[in-house]
């Protein structure tokens, strides 16, 4: 049988779904906007490398709406990538297989992340006044 | 015709010929980052709002720009080998999947070299 035509298993879209596989996926996309940040980290490290003028305008861009947004969007990635990272090392030493632990560690993964960016931007606005 | 049994191959390093070397890279880069990620996130959020100065006198800071330099490296391995795994999941075309694979690796060795040239010519 020609190999294009064959029959194929359920794929993605047939399940419904669950903490597990959104989880993973989202480990992998977290992964890609970091991936995609440091372009931004390189940007701000060569920028203050380069003087005062190329910095400010740096930072002007950063202090933008659009630069605050994409910061608070790469913390979450950054903590939760960081977080479930975690987890998978867990896994790769042989422990937390049984579901019931799967599905636990991933919403403390979820709660941990939420909680902890939320609780770094309230402080950076507190704190030093951005925003 | 080869005289190999299929147990000789599954005994070596299947047709891949590596993948474990990798995958051990790819942990270990992983648990420098663990205290590296939160040392550069606690750092960036106190320099938020910072000027040149103080940025620069932080950078210059012996310990801080080896601790960057460290983070740095770390961060652009990972990126990199995670990266890799993704292209070769998705990517199926030969020569689409070589071209990406060289980008991956050519673009973070450029961005990590430049990094880390960045931090070099601030502290020394």
């Amino acid at each position: 049988m020609d190999p294009a035509n064959r029959p194929l298993s359920p794929h993605l879209q047939i399940y419904r779904p669950q903490i597990t596989s959104v989880l993973s996926i989202l480990h992998r996309l977290s992964g890609i906007g970091l991936g995609v940040g440091t372009l931004l980290l390189a940007y701000w490290l060569i920028a203050v490398a380069a003087g005062p003028g190329p910095f400010d305008f740096a930072q002007g861009l950063i202090g933008s709406w659009v630069g605050i947004v994409l910061l608070i969007g790469w913390t979450f990635a950054l903590i939760y990538h960081f977080c479930n990272g975690i987890r998978h090392l867990f896994w790769d030493a042989g422990y937390g297989y049984e579901l019931d632990t799967v599905y636990r560690s991933g919403w403390v993964v979820v709660l941990t992340s939420v909680l902890l960016t939320a609780g770094i931007w309230l402080a950076l606005v507190m704190v030093s006044g951005i925003l | 015709m080869s005289s190999q049994t299929s147990l000789r191959r599954a005994r070596g390093l299947g047709s891949a010929k590596e993948g474990v070397h990798h995958w051990w890279m790819q942990r270990l880069t992983a648990i420098a980052l663990v205290p590296l990620s939160i040392w550069l996130l606690t750092s960036i959020a106190f320099l938020a709002g910072a000027d040149h100065a103080r940025v620069t006198a932080w950078i210059a800071n012996p310990v801080v720009a080896l601790l960057l330099i460290l983070t740095l490296t770390a961060m652009f391995y990972h990126l990199k080998l995670g990266v890799q795994v993704v292209i070769e999941d998705y990517v199926h075309a030969k020569p689409v999947k070589f071209a990406c694979v060289l980008a991956n690796n050519f673009g973070n060795t450029v961005l990590a070299v430049s990094c880390i040239f960045a931090v070099l010519k601030i502290a020394v």
